[in-house]
C-alpha cells in the first residue's frame, strides 16, 4: 500500500516524540546511578562528569537491600507459582467442560478485576490478626500473609488469561488422548500444558511482576525483617532521599529481572490479553 | 457463546426432567457417569477454595466491619466491637463534616484524575498504534522500547520521576530554566502542580498498555478492507475514521473500562510519590482511605468508605456497559 509523504512525516515526528517521552526517565535513571554523590546533589546535568560504579556497591550496605530482595523473590515466586497452578486446573475446566455455574464462575472471576485492593486490606489485616491470636500462626509481619494476599490479584487474572489460551488449542488434541484412554488430568498435563507452555510462562511472569511491584498490602502486612523491595525502596527514597544515585542504582537492580522477563514474553502476553479482552 | 451456555444448561439439568423428547445430545449426557460430571467441579475446587478465602470471605468481613464501631480500642478483639448501624456510612457521606468533606474532595480528585489519565493514555495509545500499524524499518525496536515503562516495577519508575520532579536537583526544572520557561524553582510535588505531575507519571506508565492492546486489536482487522477503501479513494485519515476506529470499538470498550478501574484503584503510583501525605490536589481515594483507617485506626469508617467506593465503581461499570453495549447494538 502507498503511504503519503505527509503520513511519513507525521509518523517520524510522532514516533520521535513518543520515544523521547519514554526514554528520558530511563536515561535519567541510568545516568544518575553512575554519578558520584556530589554531582547528584548539585544542579542536574545530562552528561555525567565523573563516572563511578560506587552506588551499585553502596546500596547493599546503606539499606538491607539483599534482605528486601530475597523477601521479594520469595513472595513473588511462591505466590505466582501457586496462582498459576490453581489457575491451570480451573481454566481447563472452564475451557473444556460445560457445567452448571460455569458462566457464573467466569463472570465472578472477571468482576474481581474491579474490586479495589483497599476493600480487602482492612478485612484481611483483621482476619490475619485474629488467626494469629487464635492459632498462633503469624500472618502479619511475615511473608506468608503477603503470599496468600497476592493471590487476590494474580489468581483471577491468571484464570482469565489461561482460558483464552486453552480455547485457542484445538479440542481435537486432548479429545484424542481421552479416546485413547488417558484420564482428563493426564490429558491436561501431557497435552494441554505443553501446548500452552508459552502462555503459562507469560501468565507466570505477569503474576510475578504484579507481586514484585505491589506496595499497598506490603506497606501494612510486613515488619522490618519481612519488608519487600516495593516498600523498602519507597522508604529509602523518602528518608535518605539525598542519595539519589544510590536510589537509582537500586531501582535498576530490582528492575532487571522483571523487565527482561517481560520483554521476552510480551508476544504471548499480547495474545492472551486479546483472547481475553475481545471475547 | 450462545451454544455454549445452552449446552451448559442442558448438561446441568437433572435426569428426571423428561418433558422434551431426548435429542442425541441429551442421551449422551445422561449416560455420563457421576464421576465425569463431578470432574469440572473437582478441577475448579482448589481455585474456588482460594477465591473464597482471599476474595469472598474478606469482602463479606469488610461489609460486616463497616457496621461496627471499630477503633484502636477494639482492635485486638474486633469481633467484640459494638454495632454501629449506619453510623460509619452517615459519617462518610456527611459532607458538612471534616470526614465527609475530605472523602468527597478525594473522590472528586480521583474521578478527575482517572478521566485525564485514561483519556491521555488512550490517545497516546491509538496514536502510537496507528503509527506502528504498517511495517517499516525499526518498528520492532520501537515497540519494545515503548513497552519498557509498563514492564518496570512501579516503585522503580515512579522514584525516577520523583527525582526528575524534585525542586533543586531535578531534571524538569533544569530543562525549564535552560529554555527560559521558568526560574527553575517550581515545586512540582506540592499544591496543584502535584495533580499534573502525578497524572503525567501515571500516563507514562499506563499508555504502553493501551498501545499493546490497540496494536493487537488492529492486527485482527482484515487488511483487504483497507485495500478496498483505498481503491475507492479514501485517504489515510478517512480510513482511520471510517474503518479503524469503528472496528476497534469492542476492544476500546473493554480497554477503557479496564484503564479506568486500574487508575481509580491505583495505590502504587501515589504512594511511591507521596507516601502517606499527598498534597490535597493529589489526595487519591485509595491513599485517603488507607490514611483514614491506619493512621487513626478507625477501621469501621475505612471499611464503610471502601464499600461506598466499590458501590460507586459498580454503578459506573454497569452504567458504562449499558450505554456502550446499547450504542453498539444501535449502530
Amino acid at each position: 500500500m502507498r503511504e503519503s509523504l505527509s503520513f511519513k512525516i507525521v509518523r517520524a515526528v510522532g514516533l520521535a516524540a513518543l520515544t523521547i517521552f519514554t526514554l528520558v526517565p530511563l536515561y535519567v535513571m541510568i545516568s544518575t546511578s553512575i554519578k558520584p554523590l556530589g554531582d547528584v546533589q548539585n544542579d542536574f546535568k545530562w552528561i555525567p562528569t565523573t563516572i563511578t560504579f560506587r552506588p551499585f556497591v553502596d546500596i547493599w550496605s546503606t539499606v538491607p537491600l539483599a534482605r528486601y530482595f530475597i523477601n521479594s523473590v520469595l513472595v513473588a515466586s511462591i505466590s505466582s507459582i501457586a496462582s498459576v497452578t490453581l489457575a491451570v486446573f480451573a481454566a481447563y475446566a472452564i475451557s473444556r467442560y460445560s457445567f452448571r455455574g460455569r458462566e457464573l464462575f467466569r463472570m465472578t472471576v472477571l468482576s474481581t478485576q474491579m474490586f479495589p485492593g483497599i476493600l480487602f486490606l482492612l478485612p484481611l489485616y483483621l482476619i490475619y490478626v485474629n488467626i494469629g491470636q487464635v492459632t498462633g500462626i503469624k500472618l502479619v509481619g511475615n511473608l506468608s500473609g503477603l503470599i496468600i494476599t497476592y493471590l487476590t490479584f494474580t489468581l483471577p487474572f491468571s484464570i482469565w488469561m489461561l482460558v483464552g489460551y486453552f480455547n485457542s488449542i484445538p479440542r481435537g488434541l486432548d479429545e484424542a488422548a481421552l479416546v485413547d484412554g488417558a484420564s482428563p488430568v493426564r490429558a491436561l498435563l501431557s497435552i494441554i500444558v505443553p501446548a500452552a507452555k508459552p502462555g503459562i510462562v507469560a501468565v507466570l511472569i505477569y503474576s510475578f511482576m504484579t507481586s514484585w511491584s505491589e506496595s499497598l498490602f506490603a506497606s501494612v502486612l510486613v515488619d522490618d525483617s519481612s519488608r519487600t523491595l516495593a516498600v523498602g525502596l519507597a522508604e529509602y527514597s523518602n528518608y535518605v532521599g539525598v542519595y539519589w544515585n544510590q536510589v537509582m542504582a537500586a531501582s535498576i537492580v530490582v528492575s532487571i529481572p522483571v523487565v527482561v522477563g517481560f520483554l521476552l514474553m510480551q508476544r504471548y502476553l499480547v495474545q492472551g490479553l486479546t483472547a481475553g479482552a475481545v471475547k | 457463546m450462545t451454544s455454549l451456555s445452552t449446552a451448559a444448561q442442558s448438561g446441568g439439568l437433572p435426569p428426571a426432567d423428561e418433558a422434551a423428547p431426548p435429542g442425541p445430545e441429551k442421551v449422551r449426557r445422561r449416560r455420563r457417569p457421576l464421576s465425569s460430571r463431578a470432574l469440572p467441579y473437582l478441577l475448579l475446587a482448589p481455585a474456588l477454595l482460594f477465591e473464597l478465602l482471599v476474595h469472598v470471605i474478606p469482602m463479606l468481613t469488610g461489609v460486616a466491619i463497616s457496621f461496627l464501631k471499630l477503633n484502636a480500642f477494639y482492635l485486638r478483639h474486633w469481633l467484640q466491637a459494638p454495632f454501629a448501624g449506619f453510623d460509619n456510612y452517615a459519617f462518610s457521606v456527611n459532607f458538612n463534616s471534616a470526614i465527609g468533606a475530605g472523602l468527597l474532595r478525594s473522590v472528586g480528585v480521583t474521578i478527575l484524575f482517572s478521566v485525564v489519565v485514561v483519556s491521555l493514555s488512550w490517545l497516546l495509545g491509538i496514536f502510537g498504534a496507528t503509527l506502528l500499524q504498517r511495517s517499516f524499518r525499526g518498528r520492532a525496536i520501537l515497540r519494545t522500547i515503548f513497552l519498557v515503562p509498563y514492564a518496570l516495577p512501579v516503585f522503580a519508575s515512579v522514584i525516577v520521576w520523583k527525582f526528575m520532579l524534585s525542586q533543586d536537583t531535578g531534571m524538569v526544572n533544569h530543562v525549564l530554566s535552560s529554555l527560559h520557561l521558568s526560574d527553575g524553582k517550581t515545586f512540582w510535588l506540592l499544591g496543584n502542580n502535584a495533580f499534573v505531575s502525578t497524572a503525567i507519571v501515571a500516563v507514562w506508565r499506563l499508555w504502553p498498555f493501551a498501545l499493546l492492546t490497540l496494536m493487537a486489536g488492529m492486527q485482527s482487522i482484515p487488511t483487504d478492507i483497507y485495500e478496498a477503501a483505498s481503491v475507492d479513494g479514501a485517504g489515510m485519515w478517512q480510513q482511520f475514521r471510517r474503518l479503524t476506529l469503528p472496528m476497534l470499538k469492542p476492544v476500546d470498550q473493554v480497554l477503557i473500562l479496564v484503564l479506568f478501574l486500574w487508575t481509580f484503584n491505583d495505590f502504587n503510583v501515589p504512594y511511591t510519590l507521596f507516601a502517606d501525605s499527598p498534597p490535597a490536589s493529589a489526595d487519591l481515594v485509595t491513599i485517603h482511605i488507607r490514611q483514614s483507617s491506619f493512621i487513626t485506626w478507625n477501621f469501621g469508617l475505612g471499611s464503610a468508605m471502601s464499600v461506598l467506593m466499590l458501590l460507586f465503581l459498580l454503578v459506573v461499570t454497569v452504567g458504562y456497559l449499558f450505554v456502550t453495549s446499547r450504542r453498539t447494538h444501535d449502530a
